[in-house]
């Protein structure tokens, strides 16, 4: 049996070394075409061949779509890219595929609109994939919803907005809300209050962790925005009455007979600039405020870690 | 030096899906084959006898035990270049001809390569199929393909060649043709090792032949010897169809066939056969010795076993 | 080189050809000129692409059916059939058998190819009437394939050496299928936690990836390919095949034939 074991022995060590080589070499072609399978939805040049050419097996294929999408842009979002160019071909490919795929949808909704780096900035291709999705799910109320968010928040379009809500609440079952938010668009009134119920609503209309973390995120900016407005009036006000700036924020505080000193969502307490601006302590910790962050700071979006 | 030494080879399998029950093939088998003899390795169906040679050719591989082929270790695989074998049922390859078989064939044994082609035909020529240049192997009949299967196993001139059921397929002619190319081999000095369950071949061309049965073995020996010891028995036939008690008594086997009967006695009665004809006023035709067969010996060998309980001889 | 390697590998090249594998090469070329004929009348434009798309689809297709169905056929089918007796029993290694198995199947899906890769070029003169530099990328797609081709004959072994015809040809074909996504597989892997993680990682490494070989698509819009990517692929091919070689030929000396 000797040879036999000699052979053994070869085959094993050749087993092994292969086995090891190839994916050490698997591991460096991540470097190599890091995007290889995801270039190719540039060259098709239709979902509907796509969807021919996958022999009936759409709806695995429009998950392995829906699957690259999420992680493209996660992944991409994490390295804080400035463009998403495949963004929305991925999620094209996945609504022809599987057009009552409803949270591909609303995953356009929130990143295909907004600028980058928080999202690809094309605020009309996320328009024409909520059309295609109303099309395909006429019943949908969610997804009205989020054709008009992204008329109010992106576009700044409030009459689109509104009707986009007007015929969501004529759906049945709609939720309530629908009716009111026309209603409000046709007077952008109390903006604040305004955006806060829809990025709410946003929260709670979806279980995708990426759009609740950008929900969430939008709401806490909201309430500096918020917080930051009303202070920035009491500093005004103060030099008003005074002449002069206040000296600190427990100053302002006092003089606006406020509870206590005012903090932001994580506890920190607002602080005030030399030249009277009111502003957080860690701007990079809200990401979308758009007040109470130094002039000329350029937020570095960063979302929690994905696991 | 013997050609083929068989020490204590032995074959378990396992089987069943989920509790894997050992079933023995061949329980430890020892057995020589001296060089230059044909040798006859008899047995029933599913007795053990293609499990042996598989262990042989290094096809199978046993449980414990092992063996020499030629003084060699048997699972040297130089050893196989001075060995030939033709499974039973053969099967080749379906598209080659049997040129293109017989030279591929002889390329893995290591004939050289001028020598190849006129090895080949030679062996086709003896094997007797002068004339099938160019047909391919799937439009031979069975007896065809047997002496194709014959043909690769002589092909490269090996001093040790097994056969296993070397006769089946072939037509009265062709299992004469391969009797004579087996006594053939034996004057060219090679050793035959062949596996069969058909007697008479045996009886007719082994020196020594071996009886397995359910994986063991029963008997080895020469032919002469092994037939000589069973009991000899004589028949008798007489006029008439009467079969007398008395000769019931005997043991005796009768058949009466037109207006004769036959019985088969044991020589040892022939007397007392004869006084109860007499006795019976029967007419004597004759009393003929009858030569017991390897088919007797192997038969009762079979039988002792299965009457005594787990016995072995 | 082992005589008896190279002899095995010409029988088992000449017993596929015999076996009228060959005979797909009509069926592709039919589909290819129909389809260039087809193209040539249609659209204006997109005639190239059509045809250079369809065209490696198919020989990649075409390819790894053969591939499975003969590499199965020639060793499965020999070792039930029992054709392999007769060669075991003369001094030829077991491993050598192996070996020269592959040899023999990767020449026959070399050859193979050629003619496919004839009939490409055909069809691509036809609709295009001249060929221009950015076409040699086809031979660079065509020779990915063939690396492809021989992963599957590597993996058809290393199933026949312990299995049946049918389920050799069953567990290829799944590889090929989960080869072509291999990356989402990875991807998969990277969401996932604890134990499941370490166990589909590992099967992401495992499996064949065949992500990088698939550059049909971007060179039939003309897009360059790495030097470097050449290697990887060679490599890669390389030591996998050699992997599931190896795996085949440790079963194999062991295996009891029937």
């Amino acid at each position: 049996m000797k040879q036999r074991r000699k052979v053994t022995v070869v085959a094993s060590a050749f087993f092994i070394v292969s086995l090891v080589a190839s994916a050490l070499l698997l591991h460096r072609s991540d470097q190599l075409r890091p995007q290889a399978t995801l270039d190719e939805v540039l060259y098709l040049n239709s979902p509907k061949i796509l969807k021919r050419a996958s022999l009936g097996y759409d709806g695995l294929l429009a998950d392995i779509y829906w699957t690259r999408a999420v992680q493209y842009f996660g992944g991409r979002h994490y390295d804080h890219a400035q463009s998403y160019n495949l963004l929305y071909p991925l999620l094209d490919i996945t609504t022809h595929l599987d057009p009552q795929l409803v949270v591909a949808y609303q995953f356009g909704a929130s990143f295909l609109a907004p600028a980058p780096p928080g999202g690809a900035g094309q605020p009309e291709q996320a328009i024409q994939l909520m059309e295609y999705g109303i099309q395909n799910n006429p019943d949908n109320w969610k997804l009205y919803y989020d054709l008009g968010f992204v008329y109010y928040m992106n576009l700044k379009d409030y009459r689109k907005a509104a009707d986009a809500f007007d015929r969501g609440s004529k759906v049945p079952n709609a939720h309530p809300f629908l009716r009111l938010l026309a209603a409000q668009m046709a007077e952008h009134a109390g903006e604040f209050d305004t955006a806060r119920m829809m990025w709410s609503a946003t929260y709670q209309n979806s279980q995708d962790k990426l759009i609740r973390q950008n929900a969430v995120e939008h709401l806490r900016a909201l309430r500096v925005d918020e917080d930051v407005t009303r202070l920035q009036a009491g500093v005004t006000r103060f030099g008003e009455r005074t002449g002069r700036l206040p000296a600190s924020i427990s100053e302002l505080a006092s003089a606006e007979r406020l509870p206590g000193i005012p903090v932001d969502p994580d506890g920190h307490s607002y602080k005030l600039t030399a030249d009277g601006r009111v502003e957080v302590r860690v701007p990079d910790d809200f990401p979308f405020a758009t007040k109470g962050i130094p002039p000329g700071y350029k937020p570095q979006p960063k979302f929690h870690e994905q696991e | 030096m013997p050609a083929i030494e068989i020490l204590g080879l032995e074959k378990t399998y396992r089987v069943g899906f989920w509790r894997k029950r050992p079933k023995c093939a061949l329980s430890p088998l020892h057995l020589t084959v001296e060089d230059g003899e044909i040798f006859g390795f008899l047995g029933p169906n599913g007795a053990g006898k293609t499990t042996t040679l598989k262990l042989l050719l290094g096809l199978v591989f046993p449980t414990a035990g092992s063996a020499r082929l030629l003084g060699r270790d048997w699972t040297d695989p130089e050893v196989k270049a001075q060995i030939g074998f033709l499974p039973e049922q053969p099967y080749f390859y379906d598209h080659l001809t049997a040129h293109e078989l017989l030279n591929y064939y002889a390329q893995l044994s290591g004939v050289a390569a001028k020598e190849r082609s006129r090895r080949v035909e030679a062996t086709l020529q003896r094997v007797g199929l002068p004339d099938v240049k160019g047909v391919q192997l799937r439009k031979f009949s069975k007896g065809m393909l047997q002496r194709v299967g014959i043909a690769q196993a002589i092909l490269h001139d090996p001093k040790l060649v097994f056969f296993d059921e070397p006769m089946s397929g072939l037509d009265p002619m062709g299992r004469r043709e391969v009797r004579d190319l087996m006594e053939q081999l034996k004057h060219e000095g090679k050793t035959v090792f062949f596996s069969t369950h058909i007697l008479s071949d045996a009886e007719a061309l082994c020196d020594r032949v071996a009886i397995i049965h359910k994986g063991e073995l029963r008997g080895v020996g020469a032919v002469a010897d092994l037939t000589s010891s069973v009991q000899s028995k004589v028949e008798v036939i007489w006029q008439g169809t009467h079969v007398p008690p008395s000769m019931k008594a005997l043991g005796a086997e009768c058949h009466v066939t037109g207006d004769t009967v036959r019985a088969v006695i044991d020589e040892s009665q022939q007397d007392a056969a004869i006084d109860a004809l007499r006795r019976e006023r029967l007419r004597l035709i004759a009393i003929t010795p009858v030569r017991t067969s390897l088919e007797a010996y192997f038969v009762e060998k079979l039988r002792r076993v299965e009457t005594t309980a787990g016995g072995k001889l | 080189m082992n005589a008896r390697i190279v002899h095995i590998a010409a029988n088992t090249f000449r017993e596929a050809v015999r076996d009228r594998v060959l005979y797909n090469l009509i069926a592709f070329a039919v589909l290819l000129s129909g389809a260039a004929i087809l193209v040539g009348q249609i659209s204006i434009e997109i005639e190239k692409l059509v045809v250079i798309n369809l065209g490696l689809t198919a020989v990649s297709l075409f390819g790894i059916v053969i591939a499975i169905f003969i590499g199965i056929g020639l060793v499965s089918k020999e070792i039930e059939k029992r054709t392999l007796y007769t060669v075991l029993s003369r001094p030829v290694r077991r491993w050598e058998f192996i070996v020269g198995k592959f040899f023999g199947l990767a020449g026959t899906l070399v050859v193979n190819t050629f003619f496919m890769a004839i009939g490409v070029f055909a069809a691509l003169f036809y609709v295009a009437h001249k060929f221009v530099r950015a076409d040699a990328l086809i031979l660079v797609a065509l020779y990915f394939i063939v690396l492809e081709f021989l992963i599957i004959c590597s993996l058809a072994l290393l199933f026949s050496s312990f299995s049946s015809p049918l389920l050799s040809a069953v567990f290829a074909f799944s590889l090929f299928v989960i080869g072509s996504f291999a990356e989402d597989l990875r991807g998969f892997a990277g969401m996932a936690h604890g134990f499941t993680r370490w166990l589909v990682t590992g099967a992401a490494y495992l499996v064949p990836n065949f992500s990088a070989f698939n550059i049909v698509s971007s060179i039939a819009h003309e897009q360059p390919v790495a030097a470097q990517l050449i290697w990887h692929n060679t490599l890669y091919s390389f030591f996998y095949a050699a992997m599931a070689l190896s795996g085949a030929v440790l079963i194999f000396e062991r295996r009891n034939l029937k």
